[in-house]
């Protein structure tokens, strides 16, 4: 099978200008195929969540280029990458982030709800689907801030999945995690990308868990010195 | 498999923003509750002070129009002119005199014709020719100095409401009588005497008239139950040694009282005399009204800015709480403008709440006051349920209340996820 690239960024350099202007990218180009499993490690500071953060397209202020599914992103308004993010992007942060005041069920519910692609009876049923593959189909109906840590994690991670998205960002989505609860997340992201054909880019420093995915890409001090 | 159709056109609105609206504003019942009871107190005393500002103006107004009309034509005093020509060129011989008023008649010539014309004009609802004579009333030892009113009764009750302010005897015996009175209480009463008495009149012009006091009308102002009378306009006549064409006033009431300047100067231009409009003959009054209106206004618009502010604070509040929130619903696809419609659609909840109790507090302000005993010619407190004050206010509490919304709902749409995340 010849290698579908979803996610291309070629050159980017990157400025942080407190409390001294400093270069904390230094061009840099990445590919990542549809269905892979991407790794990013380094030592903190290096610069791989700054490099995350351009790839999701949260972070607008870079040089280079970035294109997503071939269309050039880089450039683009911020309300029209809000509505690409909703569509073709997932996160799972170090955090869980789920508002608290919804159940687990409406807190997985509520990016399909925006994009408003099926009705409400669809959706609900989606996200039952997703808690039920993550193991919290009875966690359902409860309040998202009555779970433990791991259970929070996994839902989010069903809120990551909801609208299916072209590419899965994750900042240290095991960063909090027990080992048990981390395999279970590690082996949600293989299947997705293995069976699904769903790209995944996280940052770790979990060298266990880099090790186990398709491809490592090790990051010092803003440049990439293993592919 | 991804499905990889480009066109990500929603087709359903799932209003989720409003449901996470709602679900904040559930969740914090207490804060909604007091910043609620912030714009129902703000709202109440708005409405209230309006209320009564209008309840003050209308009363006053009412006052006014007991005794003046709301345009009186009459023959203004004219000064002479000195005969001096600035042409240098101008050989005429320059004569010189002291400006002084010119001896003329205070009488409206033709008046008949004059008043039919009016009569004519649009706007114009009532019509009254009047003449007006300082008199002395006169029964046996006691003396009083005051204003014997000549006027056809109808058309000046019409004006002036005469038969509500009658307490004894009856206002249309004046057309039967015809050297009838009617007396104003306060006259009698110093006079002692009653329907069916008489006194005499005395006029600055000397004339000497027997007069049979047919009616006693109190205004409940002093100053004027204790001066007016109302004679007939042939009496009034007859005192100041004038034939039945003499009319000094032309009285006239307009539909719209407040037009009235507006149409002073265009009777006074089609009559040629002077039109003065209530508003000019009562310029203290009205002058003290407006002032009134200032303050009250003034104070109570501030009072619904605090409330404006304690929406403010509290979405403030919200918004810091809920950055985490914010930061996550960016990152999953919300625009801006669906953050700024979560938080003010949240303002606009507590203000609507704030806004209806609000109302229902004020209307219960001014149905206590308004049976409120408070005494002289005013009675109960002038005070009474005004639908456009009601509008009015509810328009400017929805404005305050979006600004106070939207101001912090604009930061919530700024915040930038990313670094939320990185903390």
């Amino acid at each position: 099978m010849v290698a579908e690239p979803v996610l291309i960024a070629e050159k980017i350099g990157k400025y942080f200008y407190d409390p001294v202007k400093f270069k904390v990218l230094n061009d840099i180009s990445i590919t990542v195929n549809r269905g892979e499993f991407v790794t990013l490690i380094g030592k903190s500071g290096c610069g791989k969540s700054t490099l995350l953060y351009i790839l999701s397209t949260m972070d607008t202020s870079y040089e280079g280029k970035l294109s997503i599914e071939s269309n050039i992103i880089t450039g683009q308004n911020k309300d029209d990458l809000a509505v690409l993010r909703n569509g073709k992007i997932g996160f799972v942060f170090q955090f869980h982030y789920l508002l608290p005041e919804f159940s687990c069920l409406k807190n997985v519910m509520i990016p399909a709800l925006k994009l408003g692609k099926l009705s409400r009876e669809e959706i609900e049923s989606r996200a039952y689907e997703k808690l039920t593959i993550l193991g919290l189909k009875d966690q359902a109906l409860k309040l998202s801030s009555k779970l433990s840590g791991g259970q929070q994690q996994r839902v989010a991670i069903a809120r990551a999945l909801i609208n299916d998205p072209l590419i899965i960002m994750g900042d240290e989505p095991t960063g909090n995690l027990d080992s048990k609860n981390s395999e279970i997340v590690f082996d949600t992201f293989q299947q997705l990308s293995h069976e699904l054909k769903q790209s995944i880019i996280v940052v770790t420093h979990d060298n266990d868990f880099a090790k186990k995915s398709d491809r490592v890409i090790e990051m010092l001090d803003g440049a990439i010195i293993k592919k | 498999m991804i499905t990889n159709n480009n066109s990500m056109s929603a087709k359903y609105n799932h209003h989720i923003d409003s449901e996470i609206s709602f679900t904040y504003i559930v969740n914090q019942k207490k804060l909604t509750l007091v910043a609620a009871l912030g714009v129902t107190i703000g709202i109440a005393v708005y409405i209230f002070m309006s209320s009564m500002t209008a309840g003050f103006s209308r009363s006053t107004d009412a006052s006014i129009f007991k005794t003046t009309p709301h345009i009186r034509i009459y023959k203004d005093d004219e000064i002479s002119r000195s005969l001096i020509t600035n042409d240098p060129n101008d050989k005429k011989l320059a004569l010189i005199i002291n400006p002084k008023v010119i001896p003329q008649s205070d009488r409206i010539v033709n008046p008949d014709e004059i008043v039919m014309l009016l009569k004519q004009q649009q706007n114009v609802t009532v019509v009254s020719p009047q003449v007006t004579v300082n008199v002395f009333y006169n029964n046996g030892q006691s003396l009083i100095t005051g204003i014997a009113s000549g006027v056809n009764i109808e058309d000046a009750d019409k004006m002036f409401n005469i038969q509500s302010t009658m307490v004894e005897g009856n206002m249309s015996d004046l057309n039967n009588v015809p050297n009838g009175i009617l007396l104003g209480a306060g006259i009698a009463a110093k006079m002692s005497v009653k329907p069916g008495d008489h006194i005499t009149l005395t006029s600055s012009r000397n004339v000497v008239k027997v007069m049979k006091v047919t009616g006693l009308f109190q205004t409940k102002n002093s100053g004027i139950d204790k001066t007016k009378s109302y004679v007939n306009i042939s009496a009034a006549q007859q005192l100041l040694n004038e034939g039945p064409a003499y009319v000094s006033d032309i009285n006239l009431d307009v539909t719209n009282f407040n037009n009235a300047p507006l149409y002073a100067s265009k009777f006074s231009a089609l009559t040629g005399y002077k039109a003065e409009d209530w508003q000019s003959a009562n310029q203290t009054l009205v002058a003290g009204s407006a002032m009134r209106e200032i303050v009250i206004t003034g104070i109570s618009f501030s009072i619904l800015l605090v409330a404006g502010f304690g929406i403010y604070n509290i979405l403030n509040m919200t918004i810091s709480q809920k950055i985490n929130d914010i930061a996550i619903l960016k990152a999953m696809g919300f625009q801006g403008k669906d953050v700024i419609r979560i938080f003010v659609l949240q303002a606009f909840i507590i203000g609507l709440i704030g806004l209806c109790a609000g109302c229902m507090l004020s209307w219960l302000f001014v149905w206590e006051l308004s049976k409120t005993y408070v005494g002289g010619d005013i009675g109960y407190f002038p005070i009474r349920f005004e639908p456009a004050v009601y509008v009015k206010s509810i328009l400017l509490g929805v404005t305050i209340t979006l600004l106070a919304g939207f101001i912090p709902a604009i930061n919530a749409a700024n915040v930038d996820p990313v670094t939320i995340f990185r903390k």
